[in-house]
């Protein structure tokens, strides 16, 4: 049986749109300071801070929105925001 | 089976939500903590705008959408043709608290009433943040919006309190209802784990601070969820078979600090502080404390 009623799209398809161009600020993460809490991954509503092979935390520039929860939850303050030059 | 919870994401990047958004946050823990074994029943709101514009979508799990009011009533059917065809996948509404306060209220009550195997949850942004910032049930008291503005007539805002939806749903016999906060993203997970694996219909209310709502940076959104909970305003707690238990205890601090950092209490202190509408407030604030004995209480000296 096929109902042709509604709308369907492939999982994830969402990630064709690369929030990363409303950015202003951009994160900067310090892997000197960093003691690798993993918070920022925890909180980034984008989803979008991930573990890289060395276990330290970087962000996706492409998704990254800017919006700065990083930067506030860092217990080590190891994440600063600095201007996007574009 | 949690480490491999973590690595996977299950609410992708690209979504459309603001920087900073809180109801986002949620939606990535919720999917955190059911994992893929899981089917999603939103109702309109700005989770469903945000995150599925035809023809994206960010959700990498089954999801589907009907209507405003009827989120409960489609888990219902979804629930029960499951159940016939014995599959074990666990249904999970996400519905924004327009949806839950106000609309959906007569397919909630049908939901619980009947007794379903589903976990409704409500992310409470308190007001309708997608259409612009309209009052809901789940505003809070002297909450300024588009539709309960400030001004001559009203100089304190949103002239009503906030509808109590986690006690109207005890009051149904849900054996599972719960309030989180994303300050505190490891409860909410851990109380949306407890609240799929609980038999019958569960409740879970969470707290997401909307920064263009209520004004704010979009870095502050845990700051101000935090504050929140430590002024008494949101109280953390579970109702399991009708017993209040686990109210998270804190240091209360003024309603003020909570209140000068958003724009919707803005008309509080500017130009004229009304130290009467912030006392209500305060007020609303000691009474959910006594309610929930949330004070931390510094141990007297044996008498």
């Amino acid at each position: 049986m096929a109902l042709g009623v509604g709308c369907a799209a492939p999982p994830g398809k969402a990630r064709d749109n690369k929030t990363g161009s409303w950015r202003v600020f951009r994160p900067v993460f310090d892997p000197e300071t960093c003691n690798r809490c993993g918070m920022c991954a925890l909180v980034c509503p984008e989803g979008c801070v991930h573990e890289n092979e060395e276990g330290m935390f970087e962000p996706d520039l492409d998704y990254c929105k800017g919006c700065g929860l990083c930067e506030e939850v860092c217990p080590k303050k190891s994440i600063r925001m600095e201007k996007e030059e574009k | 089976m949690a480490e491999e919870k973590q690595d996977v994401e299950l609410f992708s990047a690209g979504h459309r939500a603001c920087g900073g958004c809180g109801p986002a946050l949620a939606a990535r823990l919720l999917l955190k903590a059911t994992g893929k074994n899981v089917i999603v029943v939103a109702s309109t709101g700005c989770m469903e705008v945000f995150s599925t514009p035809y023809p994206e979508t960010a959700w990498e799990v089954p999801w589907i959408h009907s209507l405003f009011e009827n989120a409960a009533a489609v888990a219902s059917g979804i629930e029960a043709s499951l159940k016939k065809q014995g599959r074990s996948e666990k249904i999970v509404c996400i519905c924004g608290d327009g949806a839950t306060f106000d609309i959906g209220v007569l397919c909630i009550s049908g939901a619980f009433e009947r007794g379903h195997d589903i976990t409704y949850i409500c992310y409470d942004n308190e007001a309708y943040m997608n259409t612009g910032i309209q009052r809901s049930g789940a505003t809070p008291y002297g909450a300024s919006t588009t539709t309960s503005p400030t001004g001559t007539c009203a100089p304190g805002g949103n002239p009503l309190p906030k509808k109590d939806m986690p006690a109207i749903l005890a009051a149904h016999g849900a054996p599972y209802v719960a309030t989180a906060s994303i300050a505190y993203p490891n409860d909410f997970v851990k109380k949306v784990e407890r609240a799929i694996n609980t038999p019958g219909p569960c409740y879970i209310q969470v707290h997401t601070p909307c920064c263009t709502g209520w004004g704010f940076e979009s870095r502050d959104t845990i700051a101000i969820s935090k504050l929140a909970i430590n002024t008494g305003l949101w109280v953390n707690y579970e109702i399991v078979n009708g017993v209040v238990e686990k109210a998270k205890k804190v240091r209360r601090v003024p309603v003020e600090e909570y209140l000068e950092k958003q724009k919707r209490f803005r008309h509080l202190f500017r130009p004229a502080r009304q130290d009467a509408e912030i006392a209500k407030i305060q007020a609303i604030a000691d009474a959910n404390a006594e309610k929930f004995g949330i004070d931390i209480k510094l141990r007297k000296p044996a008498e």
